[in-house]
C-alpha cells in the first residue's frame, strides 16, 4: 500500500500511542576523561598536525576567552561570551570539514573561527569595533565574521541563521560545488519557529547541510528542561526525516569523527544531518550575566570535571605528540601575544563617519547622504559634543 | 509613596495585577524564577506560582501565539519579548491576529487583556540589535494600542491600564532608563488613561513633542532653548496609539510651532503620522514647517551613536530653526 506522503505504513489494529520519547538516541563517546580510548571505539584517522592544530586552536580560545573577560571586566571592551567547557564541540567539527564548506555561526562558536585561520588581530578589531574591523564597527563584540573564510557574519536575533543554511547549502549543491555548510545553533534557538523551517526546507529539497546543535544546558537562565520536553534535540532530525547524531561534546574525537561521517553522508546523498553536541556551558552566559542566580555552584564544580581539554591534552601526550612542559610555555606567551595584540587594537581609530551611511544600500540613496551632509554641518558647530569624529571630517 | 526605579515599578505593577486578577499570567524568555534578564518579573513565581509566571522555550512567534491563545479563552497574560529587536518573529502573531481578533470575527472572539511589554530603544551600547525603537511597526496596524512610558510613575500607571485595557497593547520600556529613571511611585494601585498626553511644561514660543527616553532629551534641548528667552511648550505623547491629537493640536495653536523628536529612523517614524495631522488641523496658524528631530534612516550604529542619534543638540537646533524660520 502506497501513501500519497510519502510515509511507510505498517497498520495495526489495537490503539496504541508512540510515546514522545520512544526515540533515545545515545552519546557517541570515545575519549575517556583519561585519554584512553573506550573499549570497542575506534579512534578517527587525524595525523599529527590537524591533531595539534586542533589542540593549539582550543587552547588559543580558551585563553582568548579568559582575557577578554578581564578585559570588559575592566571596561576596556563593553560586552563579551566566552565558549568555557565547549571547545571542542565547535573546533572538532571544524577540524573535520573542508575549508570552504560554509560555516555560519550563532555567538559561541569562536572555536570554529579560529580554527579556519581568523587571526587574533581580527578578533580585537572585532572586539574593539575599529576601524579595522571587517564588519566597520557596526556590531556588538563576538558578532565575527569573513568571506574569506567562509565564516558567515553572525546575527544576533536566534535561529535566523537556520533557514538560510539550507538555502546557502542547496545553492552549493545546484552549483555542484562539492562542499557543505555546517549550521550552528543552541539547544534554546532550537526552539525558534526558525528551526522548525530550516530543517523541513532542508529535509524536502535535499540540502547538504549540517545541522550542529550545541546543548550546553542553558539558554541564559533556562535549563534545557524548561526549553523542551522528550529526548533532546538530535531526535526532531529524525522527524524531520534525516539522519541524526548525537555526542559527547567535551569528547573532540568523536565530534570530529560524527562531523566527518555527517559532511560524506551529506554529500554523497544530497541531505541534511542532525548532530546534537552534549555539553554544558561553565561560564556565565555574556559578560552581562551572572548565573549564581539560577544554577549551583556544585553543578558547575561537576561539569568543571569533564574538561574537553584536559581529556584531550591526555591523549595528545599519551600518543607522544604533545609534551608537557612545552605546553605551559605556550600558553604563558599566548598570554602575552593577545595582551599585545588588544593593546594594539584599542588604539586603533573608530571608524570614519561615512560609515554610518555606508553599507544600507549599495550606494547610499539620497536621503542618506543628504542626513549625512546635515549631521557633519551640525558636529563642525559642536564638535566637543562628538569627540570621535569632530576634527576628522573632510 | 516609595522612590522606585522603573524596573521596580514594572514589577510593582505585575505584581499588583497578579494580586487582583487571578487571570494575569507573566511568562517569556527567563521570566520564572530568575525574574527576567532585566529583572522586571523578579520574585513573582516565587509568590504566584510556577502556572502563573514561567519560562517559555525560547520562541517569540510561540510566546505571541500562545499569549493570543490565552487572552481568546479569557486570561490576561503579559507576555515578555526580552528586547523589542526580537519581536520580529512574533510579527505574523502580533500583526495579523493579535490585532484581527476582534475585527474578523465580529467580535465573537477577542484578546483584549493582552500585554506585550518588551525593552526597546538605545543609549546603552547595544548596536543595531539591542536598540531599536519599533513603535511605527505596530502603530501602522490597526487595532493594537501602543503604549511608551518615560519614567517610573508613568510605567507602573500606564501598565496597569494596559492590562485592565479590552484591547491588545504593546508595551515599551525604554531600557536605558530601567535603572537610571528614579522617582516616587504610590505603593497603591493606579491606572494613567491610555491615549492621553501630558503637558510636561507650559510654555508659550514652540511645543517639543517626545516620547520614553526622549522626554530627558529634549528636556535638555528646551533648558538650553530657555536661555536663549525662547519659551517652550513641552508634551509627552505617552501613547503611540491611540495618540492625543487634540492635546497636540491645542498646543500648536498657541505656540505656532513644533518639533517632534523620536529615537527611531526618520523616513516612516510616526513623528511623519504625527506631522501630516497637526498640518492639517493647525495649517493657518503655523508660523513655521513642522520639525522632526529623529534616527537616521540607517540601522542603529555602534560605535558612531552619539553622531545618529536624536540628541538635545540636533533639538535644540531645530527649536532654533523653527524660531527663527
Ligand atoms: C530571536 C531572539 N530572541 C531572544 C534573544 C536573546 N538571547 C540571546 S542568547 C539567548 C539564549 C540562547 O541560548 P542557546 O541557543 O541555548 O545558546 P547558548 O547561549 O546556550 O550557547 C537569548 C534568549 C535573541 N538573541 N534572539
Amino acid at each position: 500500500m502506497t501513501n500519497p506522503n510519502n510515509a511507510t505504513i505498517t497498520t495495526v489494529h489495537t490503539a496504541e500511542f508512540t510515546a514522545g520519547d520512544a526515540l533515545k538516541i545515545p552519546t557517541l563517546r570515545i575519549l575517556r576523561d583519561d585519554g584512553s580510548i573506550y573499549d570497542g571505539a575506534t579512534e578517527p584517522e587525524l595525523d599529527k598536525d590537524t591533531a595539534i592544530k586542533m589542540y593549539d586552536t582550543m587552547v588559543f580560545i580558551r585563553v582568548l576567552d579568559e582575557r577578554m573577560l578581564a578585559a570588559q571586566r575592566q571596561g576596556r571592551i563593553s560586552f563579551y561570551m566566552q565558549c568555557l567547557g565547549e571547545e571542542a564541540t565547535t573546533v572538532g567539527s571544524a577540524a573535520a570539514l573542508d575549508d570552504k564548506d560554509m560555516i555560519m555561526a550563532q555567538y559561541r562558536e569562536q572555536g570554529a573561527l579560529r580554527y579556519r585561520g581568523f587571526t587574533l588581530e581580527q578578533f580585537m578589531n572585532q572586539l574593539f569595533s575599529n576601524e579595522k574591523d571587517l564588519g566597520k564597527g557596526r556590531q556588538m563584540p563576538v558578532h565575527y565574521g569573513s568571506k574569506d573564510i567562509h565564516y558567515m557574519t553572525i546575527s544576533s536575533p536566534l535561529g535566523t541563521q537556520i533557514p538560510q543554511a539550507s538555502g546557502y547549502a542547496y545553492a552549493q549543491k545546484m552549483r555542484g560545488l562539492k562542499n557543505t555548510t555546517i549550521c550552528y545553533f543552541g539547544e534554546g534557538a532550537a526552539s525558534e519557529g526558525d528551526f522548525h523551517a530550516g530543517l523541513n526546507m532542508a529535509a524536502v529539497h535535499k540540502a547538504p547541510v549540517i545541522f550542529f546543535c550545541r546543548n550546553n544546558g542553558y539558554a541564559i537562565s533556562t535549563p534545557a528542561n524548561e526549553q523542551f520536553v522528550g529526548d533532546g534535540i538530535a531526535c526532531r532530525g529524525v522527524g524531520y526525516g534525516m539522519k541524526a547524531i548525537r555526542v559527547d561534546g567535551a569528547d573532540i574525537l568523536a565530534v570530529y569523527q560524527a562531523t566527518k561521517m555527517a559532511r560524506d553522508y551529506a554529500l554523497e546523498h544530497n541531505e541534511p544531518i542532525l548532530i546534537e553536541a552534549m555539553a554544558y556551558r561553565l561560564g556565565a552566559h555574556s559578560s552581562s550575566d551572572d548565573p549564581s542566580g539560577y544554577r549551583s555552584k556544585e553543578e558547575e564544580e561537576k561539569w568543571r570535571q569533564n574538561d574537553p581539554i584536559s581529556r584531550y591534552r591526555l591523549w595528545l601526550i599519551e600518543k607522544g605528540w604533545l609534551n608537557e612542559a612545552d605546553d605551559k610555555t605556550t600558553i604563558d606567551a599566548l598570554r602575552g601575544e593577545i595582551l599585545d595584540a588588544l593593546k594594539v587594537a584599542e588604539k586603533v581609530a573608530k571608524p570614519g563617519i561615512e560609515h554610518l551611511i555606508s553599507d544600507v544600500y549599495k550606494e547610499p540613496i539620497p536621503a542618506l547622504q543628504q542626513q549625512l551632509e546635515e549631521l557633519k554641518a551640525h558636529i563642525r558647530k559642536y564638535p566637543e559634543a562628538y569627540p570621535i569624529t569632530a576634527g576628522r571630517l573632510d | 509613596m516609595a522612590k522606585m526605579n522603573m524596573l521596580q515599578a514594572i514589577n510593582n505593577a505585575l505584581d499588583l495585577a497578579m494580586a487582583k486578577d487571578d487571570s494575569v499570567v507573566c511568562f517569556g524568555e527567563d521570566v520564572g524564577h530568575f525574574g527576567g534578564v532585566f529583572r522586571a518579573t523578579s520574585k513573582l513565581q516565587e509568590k504566584y506560582g510556577k502556572a502563573r509566571c514561567f519560562n517559555t522555550p525560547l520562541t517569540e512567534q510561540g510566546i505571541a501565539g500562545f499569549a493570543n491563545g490565552m487572552a481568546a479563552q479569557g486570561m490576561k497574560p503579559v507576555a515578555e519579548i526580552q528586547f523589542a529587536d526580537y519581536i520580529f518573529p512574533a510579527f505574523d502573531q502580533i500583526v495579523n491576529e493579535t490585532a484581527k481578533f476582534r475585527y474578523r470575527s465580529g467580535d465573537e472572539f477577542n484578546v483584549g487583556g493582552l500585554v506585550f511589554r518588551s525593552p526597546y530603544g538605545g543609549g546603552i551600547a547595544g548596536g543595531h540589535y539591542h536598540s531599536q525603537s519599533p513603535e511605527a511597526y505596530f502603530a501602522h496596524t490597526p487595532g493594537l494600542k501602543v503604549v511608551i512610558p518615560r519614567d517610573p510613575y508613568q510605567a507602573k500607571g500606564l501598565l496597569l491600564a494596559s492590562i485592565a485595557s479590552q484591547d491588545p497593547v504593546i508595551f515599551f520600556e525604554p531600557k536605558k532608563l530601567y535603572r537610571a529613571s528614579i522617582g516616587e511611585v504610590p505603593e497603591e494601585y493606579y491606572e494613567i488613561e491610555l491615549g492621553k498626553a501630558e503637558v510636561v511644561q507650559q510654555g508659550t514660543d514652540i511645543t517639543v513633542l517626545a516620547w520614553g527616553a526622549q522626554m530627558e532629551t529634549v528636556q535638555k534641548a528646551v533648558e538650553m532653548a530657555a536661555k536663549d528667552g525662547i519659551s517652550c511648550e513641552v508634551i509627552d505623547l505617552r501613547s503611540i496609539l491611540p495618540w492625543d491629537a487634540d492635546t497636540v493640536a491645542q498646543s500648536v495653536l498657541k505656540t505656532g510651532r513644533l518639533v517632534i523628536n523620536h529615537e527611531a529612523p526618520l523616513t516612516g517614524g510616526f513623528a511623519g503620522e504625527i506631522a501630516a495631522t497637526i498640518q492639517k488641523m493647525c495649517f493657518l496658524h503655523l508660523e513655521s514647517p513642522i520639525e522632526r528631530v529623529c534616527g537616521l534612516d540607517t540601522p542603529y550604529p555602534l560605535s558612531l551613536e552619539k553622531e545618529y542619534v536624536a540628541d538635545h543638540l540636533k533639538t535644540y537646533e531645530a527649536i532654533k530653526r523653527a524660531i527663527n524660520f
